[in-house]
């Protein structure tokens, strides 16, 4: 019997190396690295690949930071062809570490200037979201309760213990409303909103999921706060995952000036990648028609495509806010780890 | 009992388990490391972050004693309770208690929070019963709510490992000792305990282990004041790309890891004697003594509201929907939407699929482990310095960060852009290194329990040390082979830190697939997370439930004495 196992046992460690080494014998095929939040739909994808007899493989890896800095990590020998899912918070890394090659999509001609952030077309805009504030509107009218026009009424005692955050450190709208609050009060007055805030009994969790599906009041998980930090689409997608047709959400997005923060996601063609030519008709493919109009409904953010068609759950129960706040992408990439870790401090004392 | 002459068979043995640490770990580790280095080299440490690492070492000590020290408190009595008695649901109760060694974490946090979360049915039923305005339980987000589901994530290890050691215990020595006019205490203090010493001190060094590198659980059932080493070494790699500090950390900890393991490695050595082993369940009898039957109650109702309520709650949530009057009620919904792929999306998998992945790579981690666990475990026996030696490497990969690990395992083999294919592969083998230290902590000191005169009187007898290990030793050890694989099973399920670096989005774990649907708002999204935590729970059970009914066919008296005819012939 022992002999047996050491037969079997090599046998699956010769598997396993064969395994690993035979790899480079592969068909060639297009590698997208993206985040865990990438979704959709089958027909989008199988319609590329049979227009250009290819298989296109996802890499999800993680949020928006940690698929930027796998990226880096492997920037020597490359994991992907293509990097979708870079933001605006990140994408100053993203350039510095000189993960993209240049392409200059035809494509780009429907795309909005002021979400085209780099002029040497190495990212190019995808999409784009707000995270804001969620609600829950029961809560409120059967409270008979105002709502918060501003980041400074959260810190008024009605308020008090009615707002769950996240930590920036951790969480991607973490970290997009703490810039919300910098652009609002600025790197010297931040901290002191933030004491405000905790002296008014603001809960900070880890992760969004803890914070939408155990604190919040407005998800079914019926938790204690009636405020949340997510996303400005969340109330729409309350009512395509509702488990019975609603006439309205059950929650809406605060929209105060400064109180939503812009997030814009990019795409880029990975550095030395060996599928240069696929990996542009992918990317012109992403900016395009089919794909831009499949994005709202799978990933709840706007198409950077402004020809794209809305569905109308987008037009019937999303706040947009007229003035999101906004940092310089260079002052982000500059300070981003400084401000964290002042924040860090303050929130750990 | 040292052998002069090393055959061809021993260094196999020894060279097998060390070539696939070597490949699977230390490369890995290297590799990380290197990167590491040479980012230090280019950017260095901008300024000594001596009150993050204070900050982190402090707290994650502080977590993990209290942590162990009360699922000890808990496990010990529950222990004595299932080595010694028989009750209704006696079988039920000991697969329960290791089923949440398989939860993701994010579902933990829901079930939680269904039962003592602010309108959880506990708070709501006080408020009820006490006519109170205020939820009376608020534990959320603090250090109570952390060490609660660490001790209801681990209990298990104390109870299966002591409970396992102290029911083969030879109950002659005891009954012995009483004669002669010990008083129980006694008995207890000198008999029991020392001969049970080395089990218990395993699951302190198991759980310990755990708790020292626990990250979801601090993560989502505390806040970010709660900050362990792991949690930081998550932190500063995958925010800051901190690489150097994330190193040095990942350092501390396996520096800890190891401390901690040689002290308990070298307590518990001292006193591993060899003891006949006994037939199973011959200690067992149902409790009659008022005193006893007060006993059986208290642990069962402790045991029923820690381990079985959470479970219930989990369950009930997915089988609870929103009916057209907006009212709650009981629906199969959740689990009918878990086979549609309603939105039509490129990464639908349906949970079957998803549900067979974790199943093969459970059964491909779990068989790889108890073989490298057996092959070493039949070195270590015949040596103390090489035993030690063995049991430091081997528990190095369960000492180091998940996410280290991960991104070492992705740096080492995930290189070139077509052989994400690949990484399938490389989930069992990470997830086998991860439970290999459970499965030889288990093994060693069964083995080592066999009375070296059973093998010597087998082989006078001319049996070949085929058939010893095939009459003698395996029967002997075969309880604690059920276990460690259980186990390894249960860890393989259950992993995610490591896994979420490998998996590809085609071939989701189970666990990778319940957090995709957290990942957007929506109650049929949290109803069908529910619905796929209760199908993993319940194949985990039905798996479990059958394993511990093999452990008793082996067992069997009956299946004794064929083997006896079998030798007589």
């Amino acid at each position: 019997m022992e002999l047996k196992m050491k037969k079997n046992l090599i046998f699956v460690i010769a598997i396993v190396l064969f395994g690993l080494t035979a790899c480079q014998a592969e068909p060639a095929a297009l590698t997208v690295m993206t985040h865990d939040s990438f979704a959709v739909s089958d027909a989008v994808i199988v319609e590329f690949e049979e227009q250009n007899n290819v298989k296109v493989n996802f890499l999800l890896s993680g949020d928006t930071g940690s698929v930027l800095n796998r990226a880096i990590l492997a920037k020597d020998a490359p994991t992907a062809d293509v990097l979708y899912g870079v933001d605006n918070t990140f994408l100053s890394r993203a350039l510095s570490e000189d993960v993209f090659e240049v392409y200059q999509s035809s494509m780009l001609e429907d795309i909005p200037v002021d979400l085209q952030l780099d002029d040497q077309y190495r990212a190019l805009p995808v999409d784009f979201g707000d995270v804001c504030i969620n609600y829950d509107k029961a809560y409120f009218s059967e409270n008979n309760l105002a709502l918060p026009a501003t980041l400074e009424d959260l810190t008024n005692p009605e308020y008090a213990g009615l707002l769950v955050v996240e930590n920036p450190a951790t969480s991607s709208p973490g970290l997009a409303f703490m810039l919300a609050t910098i652009a609002a009060y600025g790197e010297e007055g931040y901290l002191d909103y933030w004491q405000r805030l905790q002296d008014n009994d603001v809960v900070i969790v880890n992760d969004w999921e803890t914070a939408y599906y155990t604190n919040f009041s407005g998800s079914v998980g019926k938790g204690a706060q009636p405020m949340v930090v997510s996303y400005g689409t969340s109330p729409a997608v309350e009512v395509v995952y509702a488990e019975q047709e609603l006439d309205e959400s059950p929650t809406a997005s605060l929209v105060g000036e400064n109180m939503c923060y812009r997030q814009i996601e990019f795409v880029g063609i990975l550095k030395d990648t060996q599928q240069r030519e696929m990996a542009e008709k992918f990317v012109d493919f992403m900016l395009g028609k089919t794909f831009q109009e499949d994005i709202p409904m799978n990933m709840f953010v706007f198409p950077a495509n402004q020809n794209a068609q809305l569905p109308s759950e987008f037009v019937d129960y999303i706040q947009v806010p007229d003035q999101p706040a906004a940092l310089p992408m260079d002052s982000i990439e500059a300070n981003r780890d400084a401000w964290i870790k002042a924040w860090r401090d303050l929130i750990l004392n | 009992m040292v052998h002069k002459r090393i055959g061809a068979g021993r260094i196999l043995r020894w060279f097998i388990p060390l070539a696939f640490l070597l490949v699977f770990y230390f490369f890995p580790l290297g590799k990380i490391t290197a990167v590491s280095m040479s980012t230090w080299k280019h950017d260095g440490l901008s300024s000594w972050p001596g009150s993050i690492i204070a900050n982190a070492i402090g707290f994650t000590l502080f977590e993990a004693t209290v942590a162990t020290l009360l699922t000890i408190l808990i496990g010990l009595p529950a222990a004595y309770l299932f080595s010694h008695f028989r009750f209704k649901g006696r079988a039920f109760m000991r697969v329960a208690a290791t089923l949440p060694f398989i939860l993701p974490t994010v579902v933990v946090a829901a079930a939680f929070n269904a039962l003592i979360g602010p309108r959880g049915w506990l708070n709501l039923m006080l408020i009820r019963i006490f006519n109170l305005s205020q939820p009376p339980i608020t534990i959320q987000n603090s250090l109570a709510a952390i060490l609660l589901a660490l001790v209801f994530y681990n209990v298990s290890v104390v109870i299966r490992v002591v409970s396992t050691a102290w029911e083969g215990l030879d109950i002659r020595l005891e009954n012995a000792a009483r004669t002669l006019g010990a008083s129980p205490i006694k008995v207890l203090k000198e008999i029991t305990l020392p001969l049970l010493r080395p089990s218990i001190l395993s699951a302190f060094l198991l759980v310990f282990l755990f708790d020292f590198t626990s990250f979801g659980v601090i993560l989502m059932m505390g806040g970010p004041q709660f900050t362990t080493l792991e949690v930081e070494i998550y932190i500063q790699t995958m925010q800051f790309l901190n690489l150097p500090l994330a190193g040095v950390l990942s350092l501390i900890q396996l520096i800890f890891s190891m401390l901690i393991t040689a002290a308990i490695v070298q307590s518990g050595r001292a006193f591993s004697v060899p003891v006949m082993p006994r037939v199973k369940s011959e200690n067992l009898r149902h409790a009659k003594k008022p005193r006893e039957k007060v006993f059986q109650g208290f642990i069962l109702t402790i045991l029923l509201v820690l381990l079985v309520l959470p479970l219930v709650a989990l369950t009930v949530q997915a089988f609870v929907g929103i009916g057209e009057n907006g009212n709650r009620q009981i629906t199969f919904d959740h689990f009918r939407e878990l086979s549609l792929n309603t939105r039509q999306s490129y990464f639908y998998v349906p949970p079957i699929v998803a549900l067979r992945n974790s199943l093969l790579y459970a059964l491909a981690a779990s068989g790889l482990a108890l073989l490298l666990g057996f092959l070493l475990a039949s070195v270590t026996s015949r040596s103390r310095f090489i035993g030690r030696l063995v049991n430091w490497l081997v528990l190095l990969p369960l000492g180091t960060s998940a996410v280290t690990f991960g991104l070492g395992l992705l740096l080492a083999f995930g290189l070139g852009a077509t052989s994400s294919r690949w990484y399938p592969l490389l989930i069992p083998i990470a997830h086998a290194l991860i439970a290999l230290p459970f499965v030889l902590r288990l093994l060693e000191p069964a083995l080592h329990s066999i009375p070296a005169n059973l093998r010597w009187a087998a082989r006078t007898l001319g049996a070949s040390p085929r058939d010893v290990w095939r009459f003698v030793e395996l029967p002997i050890v075969w309880r604690m082979v059920i276990t460690a694989f259980v186990y390894a099973f249960a860890i393989s399920l259950g992993e995610f830190g490591a896994t979420t670096f490998l998996t590809r989005p085609d071939i989701p774990t189970l666990p990778i697939a319940i957090y995709r649907y957290l990942n957007l708002p929506g109650s049929s999204n949290f109803g069908q997370a529910m619905a796929m935590a209760v199908i993993l729970l319940a194949v985990c059970a039905l798996s479990m439930l059958i394993v511990d009914r093999l452990q008793i066919n082996m067992n069997n008296p009956i299946n004794n004495e064929r083997v006896e005819d079998k030798e007589i012939a």
